[in-house]
């Protein structure tokens, strides 16, 4: 494994990963009124690498597929289209595989409703155990109260908290239960799915600080979802804005955020409520998210776009490197905007 | 005069093991024509304070003690059958999620005419050109097609249109909107405000925006009460609340976003969680998690007290001679 490890710098690797759901009709309704099948491009050819020890966030308004893209990299769903790669060896293989618990063990999730993620009849010492006994960890019991009582520790809550039950906690706390149970197996990638968007801000402000200083002590590589840029700001190091199933832009923190190049991602940006120019409109975003059954052609945002013309109509725009990011956009590539 | 004035409004919910006092002691006023910010974390009461004003309270909760004054009138001592002539009428509500404000089974045309022939002295066809109209305001497009549409074809950012129409059906004077953009994503939520900032405006009501996002508070609202532990604990024009607060909390609470101007290897954060209500510490309900407490913060509760530009309650703002006093 570690002459494989040496082949690419990436952990994560997505190539052209897509998810296509059958929303149909019943198949009498299809015979009888003669509907035809409809077909939900959820993720349509999505590509990324993630480095070992880095975040890449992904965002999006809702249903632009972000979630969909965690669930597919921890196994959840399995691709229509495309692969993963994790760490050189080919996920989806081993998932369905006999390495299937060794992989699991590597890629673990941290959910965003705390409230629905934790079973409310277990005792916290068997939700976080559970993975430890799942996967042959821990099989002696003192161990394994031991070993819960430090993965306590390591999200700053008490070791004594182990004989509670979910609902004593707050959801902050709630939340912190559910990555030491994400921890318990010594993952190397965590997929987090909109971690703190249930928290209060005071209460995302400690769980932000604990995964970074998580992130630090272990080398953690995370996929961070959410639809708060200022959240993505502060913990990502790669930023990917997601439209409708697919990449429109992927680059570096502090590029996107400084001189962002897609028309979505600048109406994205100035979107933001700006804190401290109180009384100041924003500059609202003109219309919605389109069907995802029904797509318009061509570029996916060209109904919202200001700098829209025939070929983006028409033509749908792939991911390209331009000036060291990845933009999907017929007027970035053609020197317009 | 103010709109609507609270005045010492306390909310407390008897139950078996003791009653609980869910706010204490809230007084603030809102001038016609102004947004009013709440915020607060989860459980400091700011949706309670909403439901109070309009009567919605759920049993059995009460409004135990203080008054709840609109246009100089009493409203919180008034029966159910009353409260409903003024709610809707006299006072406008939204609420957070626009799916379940709406019902699935009637047309949003046959709700809002529904919602106008109750109020205003109309007959059918009037109330529906209103009701287009009311649709054409809050910028549906097409909307004498779409006033025959059934809640679920529209989209989330739509559906809270349809609902704002609705709160302002009767010209009301007040509006309680709870929440009214957290379901929505960041570029939906832009319009929304934007809409129910102008249309406000253009009408000269007042809005009570009860929510938890400091972004949508500083960008809407002309003034804002910080909520802690079902207190107020800061209270002034929104500008001077966030960038000088003066209460401990207010400045933590600011201090715990992540900011898009600037770079920060760690966010503050505040540590603890605010106090469940059957827990309240004695003193200032912050003390526990305030780093700067001293002697008087434990023993006594504060009340709002001029803080520079804000009124805070907090011991830190009371006269030099007092504290000297205190710590003496």
């Amino acid at each position: 494994m570690s002459a494989a490890a040496t082949k690419s710098k990436a952990l994560v690797q997505a190539h052209d990963l897509a998810k296509t759901f059958d929303v149909s009709a019943p198949w009498l309704n299809r015979v009888i009124e003669r509907k035809p099948r409809t077909l939900l491009h959820a993720v349509d050819g999505v590509s990324f690498e993630i480095e070992k020890g880095k975040t890449l966030a992904l965002v999006g308004e809702s249903g632009c597929g972000k979630s969909t893209v965690a669930r597919l990299l921890v196994g959840l769903y399995e691709p229509t289209r495309g692969g993963l790669t994790f760490d050189n060896q080919d996920a989806h293989a081993a998932f369905k595989g006999n390495d299937a618990k060794a992989m699991r063990r590597r890629i673990q999730m941290i959910f965003q409703d705390p409230y629905a993620s934790l079973n409310p009849r277990w005792l916290v010492e068997d939700i976080i155990g559970e993975p430890l006994k799942e996967h042959g960890l821990i099989t002696d019991k003192e161990q394994l109260k031991t070993r819960v009582g430090e993965l306590l520790k390591s999200v700053g809550l008490s070791p004594l908290d182990m004989v509670k039950y979910p609902h004593q906690f707050s959801g902050g706390q709630r939340q912190r239960i559910s990555i030491a149970r994400a921890l318990a197996t010594e993952p190397e990638f965590l997929v987090c799915d909109e971690p703190t968007s249930a928290l209060d801000v005071s209460v995302q402000a400690q769980v932000l600080n604990i995964m970074k200083d998580l992130q630090r002590e272990r080398q953690l590589t995370y996929l961070f979802i959410s639809h708060n840029l200022a959240v993505v700001r502060h913990v990502s190091d790669q930023v990917g804005v997601m439209y409708l199933g697919r990449l429109v832009e992927l680059a570096d923190k502090h590029t996107l955020f400084d001189t962002p190049r897609h028309p979505y991602t600048r109406m994205l940006l100035d979107a933001i409520p700006k804190m401290h120019d109180t009384g100041k409109a924003r500059t609202p975003v003109q219309g919605e998210v389109p069907n995802p059954l029904n797509p318009p052609p061509g570029c996916a945002f060209n109904p919202r776009c200001p700098h829209v013309n025939d070929r983006c109509r028409t033509e749908r725009p792939q991911l390209l490197s331009i000036g060291g990011i990845r933009i999907a956009c017929h007027a970035v590539e053609e020197g317009r905007i | 005069m103010s709109l609507l004035e609270v005045k010492n409004l306390v909310v407390e919910f008897p139950g078996r093991r003791g009653t609980l006092r869910a706010l204490d002691d809230i007084s603030f006023s809102i001038a016609p024509g102004e947004i009013l910010g709440v915020v607060g974390e989860s459980g400091a009461g700011k949706s309670l304070t909403g439901a109070a004003i309009i009567g919605l309270l759920e049993p059995p909760g009460r409004v135990a003690s203080g008054q709840i004054l609109l246009e100089g009138q009493r409203i919180d001592n008034l029966s159910n059958e009353e409260m409903r002539h003024i709610r809707g009428r006299r006072i406008g509500a939204i609420f957070q999620d626009p799916l379940t404000s709406l019902n699935p089974l009637y047309t949003v045309g046959r709700q809002l005419t529904e919602t106008i022939l109750a109020h205003l002295p109309v007959n059918a066809a009037e109330a529906r050109q209103r009701a287009i109209q009311l649709l054409k305001d809050t910028g549906i497009p097409a909307a004498e097609e779409r006033i025959d549409h059934y809640p679920h074809q529209f989209s989330g950012g739509m559906r809270q249109r349809v609902v704002i129409a609705l709160a302002l059906a009767a010209e009301p004077k007040l509006i309680v909107a709870d929440e009214p953009t957290t379901a929505l994503d960041v570029s939906i939520q832009a319009q929304i405000i934007t809409l129910l900032k102008n249309i406000c405006k253009s009408r000269g009501a007042a809005v009570m925006l009860i929510t938890h996002d400091m972004g949508v508070i500083a960008e809407t609202c002309d003034r804002v009460a910080v909520l802690y532990a079902g207190r107020v604990a800061e209270i002034g024009p929104v500008h001077d609340v966030i960038n000088q607060p003066s209460h401990p909390y207010t400045s933590g609470l600011m201090a715990s976003i992540p900011d898009m101007t600037m770079d920060r290897e760690r966010l503050n954060q505040i540590d603890g969680a605010m106090p469940r209500l059957n827990a309240i510490p004695r003193g200032c309900a912050y003390n526990p998690r305030c780093p700067k407490t001293f002697d008087r913060c434990m023993t006594d509760r504060p009340d709002l007290m001029d803080a520079g530009a804000t009124r805070a309650a907090c011991w830190l703002h009371a006269g030099a001679a007092t504290q000297a006093e205190v710590t003496a």
